[in-house]
């Protein structure tokens, strides 16, 4: 009936669309870009080589001397000033907690040759607490992962690694998810955090790293502070969104029910958002284990250690092995939490006598469970791994023979692809950027700032300048700029390719879909392997390996995005008799343009962190300066200089790009 | 429910107090809503307030009221205000001003606990959407405002059984929501409702999202509970029919205000403004239509021949019997004579479908 009553047309309270104000025209953008970068070139070519600010590497500015001074009364201060002794306390309940868990699972345990529950046991608590959480086939994974610990020969630093990574786990948890709850209960609370969240997010891994260790000093407390601090926003975040997405409907009706406020949460919005809580620990839980490489500069204990001395050593099959493991401990935890997270519905669903069986299988297998622990504490040969076979030194030298006869193999095409993109791309890029004066750079970019974002941006920019000015960094950044620039470039243009084409065949997406999931949850150190063995040490290396690390999140974005665009549209655009080519730019591209913004962003973020990392195999400039700052200790001002530097460039970019985006997104 | 007499209409009203009373409600969304009211602006339009001040008014100076036992259907299109109304009742949106009083107690001015109380115990809503939680099942789903009550989990799933045997669901108790079609969840949101065993049952466009012919069937099972459980109800819709069928009166919205109060017949019969007459036209008069807005004042009065009917019959219910007699039949309220009904008027009404009210 309603609808053929007709509707007078003033009944309509909707209030009309407002008609767009602003928009540039992007012909004009372009040429304004354009007389920009001719000016800077121009100016490069007359005065390249002046005022470039470069400093030799083992020269510090007052600045960075500065910084070593503070570092040495920090240092003296630690003893006597109340903060630090607050600090104080907190590192030592965390050192003291951890070095009891390792007595527990991993190492000698104080009058004891082997830690007080030897490996056996640990192996079948491992196992049992898959299987109960996620069932037969992640016991299985966890099974033959974990008996890969001892074979490989780090049964006692994978087991550290684990610990570590639960235990920041653990803390995230308590922390994370009440904050989470918060922030979903009260606007407020979420506008104030929000921003806090986002800085931590922009700034890459490696840029905690100076600071914490000003502070923490060097030690396990300090690799498990910056875990957590690394590992924690995701988790918020994702609570946050959990907890909000629980349908108004339901929240409403409980609320007509009278429900209190906690009987809310602990009946509706809790069970209903769960299994997005379990995701956004499976996300913490992997960003904590991409931690567990970077803690080992701040002598964090674990498989961190031998990833980079064997990195350092360039010792490909030893890294392999060594990275290999935790990339086995990172799809471990992944797929036992993706399972746990689904597990419970279907646990609910199933009927009665499937759950009684499954409950006299519990028990049976706890029981032997704690018959393993036990007799792993009274016999030697289940307490100690044991020695035979040590698959180690066998597994690294074969990977060693194999990557050299590959390499060698195709090395005419790596060094050709590797000299394209150089002398095509990074080098006339960087001497632009670094060979030019400081100020005409720093007015270009300002310029550019200004032309692609306008004033906000170009603010920020300038903030950030005078920041890589007062750190004396001036043209190791924009060196760096330079690799992130390039690596980028080479993420997005990979990425909208690779996802456009997910994007439109379902096939490609099934196939490339778990590949990608699969790279995603290795921790970015482990890119750098296969980089290194195929390229060499340098700054390419350092390119490829961020280029890898950032593809993979860009490439889901992108294709969701096209996916996103709604089908209407498509078949719209398909009946006017659009060609392929024209569906893609002139439907689909425009319309998913909020995620391809959001890809580069994400990319820009991913290549910015592993850009650092970098530093370790040969990436040069200021990764090269916060990895150095740990090493040797009069460099620590500079490493933690380059630290603020890389801080400074990521919140430059980042501000750019998202303004430049949201001002031209919708021409 | 066109069938049971309606309240206006010659039976006399319920003796106590009416089940609501809705006093001058108020509801302007906006940062500074409450400084609307009381000066010129209030009476400003929708349209020219937002222009002016950033605010909205959903719901304007409202006010009606309930009988026990009563079912009462605010109609109106999307936007109108009528979801946020029925919201205003137990205070799930905040009114800005006006009072609410239920069954004689305030409850614009009750605090969080006594809200609380209120709408475990008194009043039951029934949502579009459903509301279930998709995590329990059928009967669990059922059972939760008795749960969120505290009662034992024994007796809540016992009242809960008589629920789901109530509404039909029976076989489905284990079920999970989202395995059940749309109308059988939304039974399972009618049971929800029922099992507090409420004093007032709102329903919120609950059939809006229902298949034509489960909708029907589904406004039959209302009437049918309605008849066994004599709830007073309160029906947010914005279907016409649905309204002509359930109502026992009808309150019209548009833009937040109250364009007329009637029952059916008195709607479509004298509609208060264009907008109504437009909203009734497409009804089939003699559906709704009571004798009493057909019948003439003869001259000279009362004939004293031909058969008698109520005032409160139907059209269509009557025009056989007009039809076959051979004189004028006399319309009556009570004992009261309103006038004469010939075959020309039935026919005006069943045939023409011609506006016997302009």
């Amino acid at each position: 009936m309603s609808t053929t009553v007709t509707r007078p047309a003033d009944t309509s309270p909707v209030q009309e669309e407002q008609p767009r104000v602003e928009s540039h025209r992007p012909t004009h953008t372009f040429a304004r870009l354009a007389v920009v970068v001719a000016v800077w070139v121009l100016g490069w070519l007359v005065l390249r080589g002046h005022q470039t600010l470069a400093l030799p590497g083992a020269q510090l500015t007052s600045f960075q001397s500065w910084l070593n001074d503070v570092k040495n009364s920090f240092d003296a201060a630690r003893e006597t000033n109340v903060f630090f002794k607050v600090i104080g306390g907190l590192s030592d309940g965390l050192n003291w907690l951890f070095t009891h868990l390792q007595y527990l699972f991993s190492t000698p345990a104080p009058g004891r040759p082997v830690p007080e529950i030897g490996w056996v046991g640990v192996l079948a608590l491992l196992v049992f607490t898959a299987f109960a959480l996620a069932g037969v086939r992640s016991a299985v994974l966890v099974l033959v992962g974990t008996l890969a610990f001892g074979y490989l020969g780090y049964w006692r630093e994978s087991i550290d690694t684990l610990l570590i990574t639960l235990l920041a786990v653990a803390i995230c948890v308590l922390i994370g998810v009440p904050i989470g709850i918060w922030m979903a209960r009260r606007k407020g609370v979420s506008a104030s955090i929000t921003p806090l969240l986002d800085a931590m997010q922009t700034m890459p891994s490696f840029a905690y790293l100076p600071p914490l260790a000003l502070i923490f000093g060097i030690g396990t407390a300090s690799a498990i502070v910056l875990t957590v601090i690394y590992a924690i926003p995701p988790l918020i975040r994702i609570t946050e969104h959990g907890i909000r997405g629980v349908s108004e409907g339901a929240v409403e009706a409980s609320q007509s029910l009278g429900c209190t406020s906690g009987q809310q949460l602990r009946k509706v919005q809790l069970p209903m958002a769960r299994r997005t809580i379990v995701v956004g620990i499976n996300q913490c839980m992997m960003a904590a284990l991409s931690m567990a490489i970077i803690a080992a500069f701040v002598s964090g204990p674990g498989l961190g250690v031998p990833v980079t001395q064997s990195l350092a050593a360039l010792d490909i099959g030893g890294s392999a092995v060594s990275g290999g493991l935790i990339v086995v401990i990172a799809i471990m935890l992944d797929r036992t939490t993706t399972a746990a997270s689904q597990r419970g519905e279907i646990l609910a669903r199933a009927g009665s006598g499937t759950r009684r069986m499954r409950r006299i299988v519990l028990v049976v297998l706890a029981v032997v469970t704690v018959v393993a622990v036990y007799v792993s504490r009274l016999r030697l040969s289940a307490a100690q791994f044991p020695a035979h076979p040590a698959l180690q030194r066998p597994v690294s030298s074969f990977i060693s023979s194999v990557t050299d006869a590959v390499v060698n193999a195709i090395e005419q095409v790596t060094t050709a692809f590797a000299n394209i993109v150089s002398y095509g791309l990074i080098n006339p890029l960087q001497s632009v950027l670094a060979s030019s004066p400081w100020w005409l750079s720093a007015a270009a970019i300002l310029a550019l700032a200004y032309v692609l974002g306008g004033w906000r941006p170009t603010v920020t920019a300038a903030v950030c300048e005078a920041v890589l000015l007062g750190v004396g960094l001036w043209n190791d950044s924009m060196i760096t700029l330079t690799t992130v620039l390039v690596a980028t470039i080479i993420v997005v243009v990979v990425s909208v390719v690779l996802g456009v084409t997910m994007g439109r065949s379902g096939r490609t997406d099934t196939i490339l879909r778990p590949l990608l999931d699969a790279l995603q949850t290795i921790p970015p150190f482990v890119y750098l392997v296969p980089a290194l063995a195929l390229f060499g040490v340098g700054r390419f290396t350092a390119i490829v390996a961020a280029v890898a690390y950032g593809v993979p999140i860009a490439t889901k974005l992108v294709a969701d995005g096209i996916r996103g665009v709604s089908p209407t549209s498509v078949e719209a655009a398909e009946s006017s008799g659009a060609t392929v080519w024209q569906m893609i730019t002139k439907v689909q591209l425009p319309m998913s343009r909020a995620a391809v913004v959001l890809a580069t962003n994400q990319g820009l973020l991913y290549v910015l962190s592993m850009v650092v990392i970098g530093g370790l195999v040969g990436g040069g400039s200021l990764g090269y300066f916060v990895v150095a700052g740990f090493s040797q200790d009069q460099l620590f001002g500079k490493g933690l200089a380059a630290g603020i530097a890389i801080t400074a460039l990521g919140i430059m970019l980042d501000r750019i790009a998202r303004h430049a985006a949201a001002r031209h997104g919708r021409a | 429910m066109t069938q049971t007499v309606p309240a206006t209409e010659g039976r006399s009203t319920p003796a106590g107090d009416p089940a609501l009373v809705v006093d001058g409600l108020w509801k302007i969304f906006g940062s500074r809503a409450d400084k609307v009211i009381g000066t010129p602006d209030a009476a400003l339009s929708r349209k020219e307030l937002q222009a002016k001040t950033g605010c909205v008014t959903a719901v304007k100076d409202v006010s009606f009221s309930v009988q026990p036992g009563e079912v009462f259907v605010v109609m109106g299109l999307s936007g109108s205000g009528k979801s946020t109304l029925v919201r205003l009742l137990t205070r799930l949106i905040e009114p800005t001003a006006g009072t609410i009083r239920m069954g004689g107690e305030d409850i614009t001015s009750a605090d969080a606990g006594h809200l609380r109380e209120l709408r475990r115990h008194h009043v039951a809503m029934v949502f579009q959407h459903f509301g279930l939680l998709p995590h329990r099942t059928v009967i669990d789903n059922v059972a939760f405002g008795l749960e969120v009550r505290g009662l034992g989990k024994s007796e809540r799933r016992v009242r809960a059984q008589e629920m789901v045997d109530l509404v039909g669901l029976a076989g489905n108790e284990g079920s999970f929501p989202d395995q059940l079609s749309g109308g059988m969840q939304q039974r399972v949101g009618l049971a929800r409702a029922l099992a507090v065993d409420p004093t007032l049952m709102m329903f919120d466009e609950p059939f809006s999202a229902l298949d034509p012919l489960i909708r029907r069937d589904m406004q039959n099972e209302v009437i049918r509970l309605h008849q066994e459980v004599g709830k007073t109800m309160i029906f947010i819709t914005h279907d016409l029919q649905e309204a002509l069928k359930l109502g026992d009166r009808i309150l019209i919205m548009r833009d937040g205000e109250i364009v007329q109060i009637g029952t059916p017949a008195e709607v479509v019969a004298n509609p208060a403004d264009e907008y109504v007459r437009d909203f009734v036209s497409d009804v089939p008069r003699s559906h709704v239509l009571t004798l009493r807005y057909v019948c003439r004042r003869p001259e000279g009065g009362d004939p004293g021949r031909g058969p008698a009917l109520q005032a409160d019959e139907v059209v269509r219910d009557a025009a056989r019997q007009v039809l076959a007699a051979q004189d004028p039949v006399r319309v009556f309220d009570g004992e009261t004579f309103l006038g004469i009904v010939e075959d020309e008027d039935i026919l005006r009404v069943v045939v023409a479908e011609e506006d016997v009210a302009s």
